[in-house]
């Protein structure tokens, strides 16, 4: 099978309603889970998960208090000379384990895909520190999840006030220099976290901003910390450290105070340079490694109409036939390993068997090593001996107990588009769990 | 690893012409190594390369600064103005073997203060953007190996500086392996012989890891700390092998601090040169031909900030070492660190361009022509690379 001949074909063939099912789980999702049931309607499927209320956030989920008691027990373990608690390592790998494990079984795939992709966007990285690490859970289930279908500007405004992120990039450090608190102690603005909202995470380096932006944007996000003790750990905003008087981003004037803070978010959230930036990704990540300027086109006109309607965004998206495209974007490692066990349908390992799999395959989960957080195209992850451990890795799955047969597995998650070569592959093995491997390590499997 | 990895994108037509160009220079037949380390997230090189005789840096840092040479914990001297950190013992005695050549106030041309920015433009070794990096460049100049590829990283993503139109090499000597039948990847790779993504990259790297595994059979890591030093005698063990690659990538973390620095660097700096000490033993064959360049993607604020740390900044320091190269002295043109003499009002102005430096190791060590330097660091001409780098 020529893939590159797919890239460029546009829809020279219409997809029949099967296929259309299996590339939405591919493309949108996971991929498919077991047999599960196929959807009547691939793109009605998609638009139900957009409104289906997230499970997660109906009971309760990681918390700051939880991760504050862990800090305070260990604490007092150095105090005491008792013996050292795990300190924030169990906690981490126990919510990401936990995380992994309902995107292999959750019936909303494409509304966890969301989730991943908006925590990569707004990357607070693991190896940031003791809190951007014990923090990453409770990070993304209150800053990320709750907002993926809602408006862009209340991410932003969640992300900018939550202690995972203001300690990440620096801004708890940041003190306004003319604040009491910068007066009486000498202390003055950390601008990391101001610069990367501005290049990462809202109007993007190419919107041309000045040093003076950034240090502007960094006086109106002083004042923004986190408290870490007593029944109510979380964020806080100190007036004492907020560098008093209006500051000017981009050449709009904002007031001083919190209210003028969010106010500034509110606006660079909706700046048609953001609107280009998070257009731009999100077409890369659910259509095509290079985005054609027409789709990024559409999705930017509907940011700029809804002012930041994330949900809107996606149903344009769905609604593109660039998207129907089948097998034109290579699947990231994590995706992966989550796609090879929902194709398994095997009860979960015990531990931290998938965490260690993102650590072994290249892409340790919400562990990038910038806070720009993963790439997203195939030449950012296409590469002889990576690909050489997706097959090694795929191996030790395929030797599983129960593990289906690679021609169930062919069926259930590929249909029509399992190629002769991979077919012929499969069929030159000489044992069944070689077999499941070689399809796992297919052209097809690997993309989505 | 394929030359059409980047230009996959770029369609066709243009891997083609960049596959042509690796193709078609063969370079004389070398023996020289090179290492590149990476210290991402811009390290704070007043920190490093202390200069403790200029009397204004206590008045932007006094809560940074280490005890002068001579006192307990403090600097090491590098010729009575500048000191080494105490934490880099190994790359001192290098110094004093003249293997060790500091590099003080020198960044590349990017002024962004991004980390990403900042990284990549130094990866990529130009003012604009590219979609490869310049030891990619410097590997397509070379003779093709056929055991290996010429340049790898020890790492289990591969980094910009290694893309582009030369195959390359990812490599973690800590993957686990399964137990198949003869053949299992040998078909693997013929199912992918047709994909033109994948295809010539999945046959090369079979090869490849066939050719590694033989190399590094036997490699001892008793007495050798995990992550960085372990991942250099790996790297040390391939670039020793006479057959095997001659350019190498490592890369080192921890720089990026913001707050609480004096600690932080210590740690960080401790960990490098316990990665120093695994090269120089473990290069001992090879060493009058290495050479290490280690770098950044640039400086920090001269003036503390308001937690004990430094903020991005733009010039720093960079090392090269080996026993190639012409050490024992500090290369610097120092600007100084009166008011008025930072970058910005804010910065170490930088007074050298890296790619001078990275040109005059390469040009000499590889046999590179000018014109060869120039598709190396494309528009780098007007900066000239600097003589005198290397012992010969």
């Amino acid at each position: 099978m020529d893939f590159h001949a797919i890239e460029t074909t546009t829809s020279a063939t219409v997809p029949n309603m099967v296929d259309m099912a299996l590339h939405a789980f591919r493309r949108f999702g996971f991929g498919r889970r077991g047999t599960e049931p196929l959807p009547d309607d691939p793109r009605l499927w998609l638009k139900a998960q957009l409104r289906a209320p997230d499970p997660l956030l109906g009971r309760p989920g990681p918390s700051m208090r939880n991760t504050a008691l862990a800090a305070e027990r260990f604490a007092q373990a150095q105090k005491s000379g008792a013996p050292l608690p795990g300190g924030f390592a169990g906690l981490f790998a126990d919510e990401m384990t936990a995380s992994l494990q309902y995107a292999v079984s959750t019936d909303l795939p494409f509304r966890e895909r969301l989730v991943w992709f908006w925590a990569n966007h707004f990357t607070v990285s693991a190896r940031g520190g003791p809190w951007p690490f014990g923090l990453n859970g409770t990070y993304v289930f209150e800053a990320i999840r709750p907002h993926v279908t809602g408006r862009f500007a209340d991410m932003v405004k969640a992300v900018m006030r939550h202690p995972a992120m203001l300690d990440y990039l620096d801004d708890t450090h940041s003190v306004g220099p003319d604040s009491p608190v910068g007066l009486s102690q000498h202390r003055s603005i950390n601008e990391n976290l101001a610069r990367e909202s501005l290049e990462l995470h809202t109007i993007g380096i190419q919107s041309g901003y000045t040093q003076h932006d950034v240090t502007a944007y960094a006086a109106i996000l002083t004042g923004r910390q986190m408290n870490t003790e007593g029944d109510q750990p979380g964020f806080v905003f100190r007036a004492d450290m907020h560098e008093p008087g209006p500051q000017t981003v981009l050449g709009h004037s904002f007031p001083a105070g919190f209210a003028g803070s969010e106010d500034a978010l509110e606006w660079i959230a909706d700046h048609p340079a953001t609107h280009h930036h998070i257009a731009t990704q999100l077409v890369q990540h659910f259509v095509a490694d290079s985005p054609p300027p027409p789709c990024v086109a559409k999705v930017e006109t509907t940011l700029r109409d809804t002012h930041g309607d994330l949900t809107q965004a996606m149903l344009t998206i769905i609604d593109m036939d660039e998207a129907w495209q089948p097998l034109t974007k290579f699947r990231p490692p994590a995706e992966y390993i989550i796609a090879v066990q929902r194709a398994l349908d095997l009860p979960f390992e015990p531990g931290r068997a998938l965490l260690d799999a993102t650590d072994d395959l290249g892409q340790p989960f919400r562990n990038p090593l910038l806070p720009n957080g993963w790439p997203d195209t195939a030449a950012d992850w296409v590469a002889g001996e990576p690909l050489l451990k997706r097959a090694d890795w795929a191996m030790t799955q395929a030797s599983r107990p129960n593990a289906p047969s690679a021609e169930a597995v062919a069926a259930a998650t590929l249909g029509d588009s399992c190629s002769p070569s991979t077919r012929q592959a499969i069929a030159r093995c000489p044992t069944p769990a070689e077999a499941l491997a070689t399809l796992f390590a297919s052209p097809e499997f690997l993309r989505r | 690893m394929h030359p059409s990895r980047r230009g996959f994108l770029l369609g066709s037509t243009a891997a083609l012409t960049l596959g042509g160009a690796s193709l078609s220079v063969h370079a004389a037949e070398t023996d020289s190594r090179f290492v590149l380390i990476f210290l991402r997230g811009a390290l704070d090189g007043l920190s490093v390369v202390e200069p403790y005789g200029d009397a204004n840096l206590k008045l932007w840092r006094p809560n940074l600064l280490l005890p002068e040479p001579g006192k307990p914990k403090g600097l090491n001297d590098l010729g009575g103005f500048w000191g080494l950190h105490p934490a880099l013992k190994t790359m001192h005695a290098l110094y004093l073997a003249n293997d060790l050549l500091p590099i003080q106030a020198v960044a590349g041309p990017d002024r962004s203060r991004s980390h990403f920015q900042g990284q990549d433009m130094m990866e990529i070794g130009a003012e604009t953007r590219m979609t490869s990096g310049w030891l990619n460049r410097i590997a397509a100049l070379l003779p093709a190996n056929p055991n290996c590829d010429t340049a790898f990283t020890m790492a289990s993503t591969s980094p910009l500086i290694l893309h582009g139109p030369a195959p390359t090499t990812t490599w973690d000597p800590f993957h686990p392996r399964p137990h198949v039948s003869a053949g299992f990847y040998e078909n693997i790779v013929a199912m992918h012989a047709n994909d033109k993504l994948t295809g010539a990259d999945l046959a090369d790297g079979l090869r490849e890891r066939r050719y590694i595994d033989r190399v590094l059979a036997g490699t001892s890591y008793n007495g050798v700390a995990n992550g960085f030093p372990r991942l250099a005698r790996a790297a040390a063990r391939l670039l020793a092998a006479p057959d095997g690659p001659r350019l190498a990538e490592l890369e080192l973390g921890g720089w990026d601090t913001h707050s609480g620095q004096v600690p932080r660097l210590a740690d960080a700096l401790a960990t490098l040169d316990a990665g120093v000490a695994v090269l120089r033993a473990d290069l001992s064959d090879v060493w009058s031909k290495t050479a290490i360049l280690v770098l950044t993607e640039f400086g920090r604020t001269v003036r503390v900030n308001g937690a004990a740390g430094t903020d991005h900044g733009t010039g720093t320091v960079a090392f090269l070492m080996g026993g190639a190269v012409a050490g024992g002295r500090v290369l610097v043109d120092w600007p100084g660190l009166a008011q008025g003499q930072l970058f910005e009002d804010r910065d170490l102005q930088p007074t050298l361009d890296i790619r001078a430096v990275a040109k005059g190791v390469i040009g000499p060590h590889f046999r590179l022509s000018p014109d060869n330097l120039a598709t190396v660091f494309p528009g780098s001409e007007p900066v000239h690379a600097k003589s005198g780098l290397l012992k010969v």
